[in-house]
């Protein structure tokens, strides 16, 4: 097991706000300015935690958009119930204050060492914690081959869209695949539908590889794919899951 | 408290949180949402077994033994790491001192394990006297995969990471050795009454 997660007590501290942007129409980055931090892992995520002027407050986990090395961003996607993500998507702005502890998280970490081939696999929003990895990648000059497969609503929830084709692009080693599962732009030759057995034996290494595998997405997502890699013979070790439950945020 | 006050946040209380049952930096929620950090594993129950390891030896019970055994139904709130809470759920179990009755082993601490290789650490005093069961049902239906069927473990006063799905047993230990997520920053006890999330908390 990889437990090097850091060591020490996670204070809460303020964060600055130094820059919102709007990435679709339900989700926006926030970076954030800290006096002290440490650094973190590509795949990590932090705590954020909101304050009434009465005392009330409200905790919940982020994941970490950005790679190490370009600071501390923060994308998320506002759930129409939820009470942390409507302020920091509507509400918050320059400026202002963000009450954060972290890094958390030992074990959804991507390694630049690790030479394996890397198979990502994201619904929605759960490309964030992916798209760090993805930048740490690039951050570092890596050569280690990856695969994105991104499933997004439409074209329009598609996150990060523009740096992703960008990163396509670039004929790096790094592939992206989409599949738009509810509305696909007109002359769409993408897949168009939910990711399934079949799209994974296309898309993803063969088992022979000894690929790593990150799954982020909500459960019904993470659980058809990773059961869907499993079957295929991926050893179940090599995947590492996370859930967006998409309560209450 | 910081004194730091959040610019416009005014929040949105839950009226119906009963007072004294959600811990600090926890919200109420009545889904039940799936947090695991691999596959789901599927054990046939024709190949299952529970099995108490201790020092050389081990006693261990198949899916039918287990069955056999008394079991409880129990109403507990759980608390998870993640900042969910959810109250007044209802699982069927077999008490955990139950099954360490079998084995004549005073360890002060276990490490439970899993299908699909998951661990856990644990005093042993905290899996006694009706604090810890093996449950196998939920809301009166038998586990869902997702949520750790066929049985998993249930020891609602600690965070619910403590709560391993999928467990196979138990090796009692002289030392509290970190489990899964107790090497990868998570704390290795789990109190959600004095908010025992990370490392150092």
């Amino acid at each position: 097991m990889e437990g090097t997660a850091v060591l020490g007590r996670l204070t809460w501290q303020v964060a600055q706000v130094t820059e919102t942007r709007q990435e679709t129409r339900r989700v926006k980055t926030i970076a954030l300015d800290l006096d002290d931090w440490r650094g973190h892992r590509a795949g990590q995520h932090v705590d954020v935690r909101l304050t009434a002027e009465d005392g009330y407050q409200a905790e919940r986990s982020y994941s970490i958009a950005s790679a190490p090395e370009q600071g501390l961003e923060l994308t998320v996607e506002r759930l129409d119930d939820g009470e942390v993500s409507p302020y920091l998507v509507d509400e918050l702005r320059n400026g202002d204050g963000l009450e954060i502890r972290g890094p958390i998280g030992g074990y959804f970490v991507w390694e630049a060492r690790d030479m394996r081939p890397v198979f990502l696999a994201a619904g929605g929003s759960g490309v964030v914690p992916l798209m760090a990895i993805i930048r740490h990648r690039i951050a570092v000059g890596s050569s280690t081959p990856m695969r994105l497969l991104y499933s997004s609503r439409s074209l329009d929830d598609v996150i990060y869209r523009v740096e992703l084709d960008q990163v396509a692009a670039n004929d790096n080693g790094i592939e992206i695949v989409h599949t738009l599962t509810r509305a696909q732009p007109e002359g769409w030759s993408g897949y168009s539908r939910r990711i399934d057995n079949d799209m994974l034996r296309e898309v993803a290494w063969s088992p022979s590889e000894s690929p790593s595998v990150f799954v982020c997405g909500a459960t019904r997502f993470v659980e058809a794919v990773a059961e869907g890699l499993v079957g295929l013979g991926y050893d179940p070790r090599s995947i590492k899951t996370e859930r967006y439950g998409g309560t209450g945020g | 408290m910081s004194g730091f006050i959040s610019r416009g946040f005014r929040g949105r209380r839950r009226e119906d949180a009963p007072e004294g049952r959600v811990p600090p930096g926890q919200y109420l929620t009545d889904d039940f949402p799936v947090l695991s950090a691999g596959p789901t594993p599927h054990t046939p129950l024709e190949e299952w077994t529970f099995e108490i390891r201790s020092g050389g030896a081990s006693v261990s019970w198949t899916w039918e033994e287990f069955r056999a055994l008394p079991s409880e139904t129990v109403t507990v709130d759980i608390h998870c790491v993640t900042k969910w809470s959810k109250l007044d759920t209802v699982w069927e179990g077999v008490p955990v001192e139950t099954l360490l009755e079998r084995v004549d082993d005073d360890s002060p601490y276990l490490l439970a394990f899993c299908d699909g290789g998951y661990t856990t650490n644990l005093p042993v005093e905290d899996v006694l006297d009706g604090k810890a069961w093996v449950a196998f049902a939920y809301g009166g239906e038998p586990l869902d995969p997702e949520h750790g069927g066929p049985a998993r473990l249930l020891v609602p006063h600690l965070y619910f990471w403590k709560s391993a799905k999928w467990v196979r047993g138990f090796e009692l230990r002289n030392e509290d050795e970190p489990g899964f997520w107790e090497q990868n920053g998570y704390h290795l006890y789990g109190d959600p009454w004095k908010e025992q999330r990370y490392w150092g908390d």
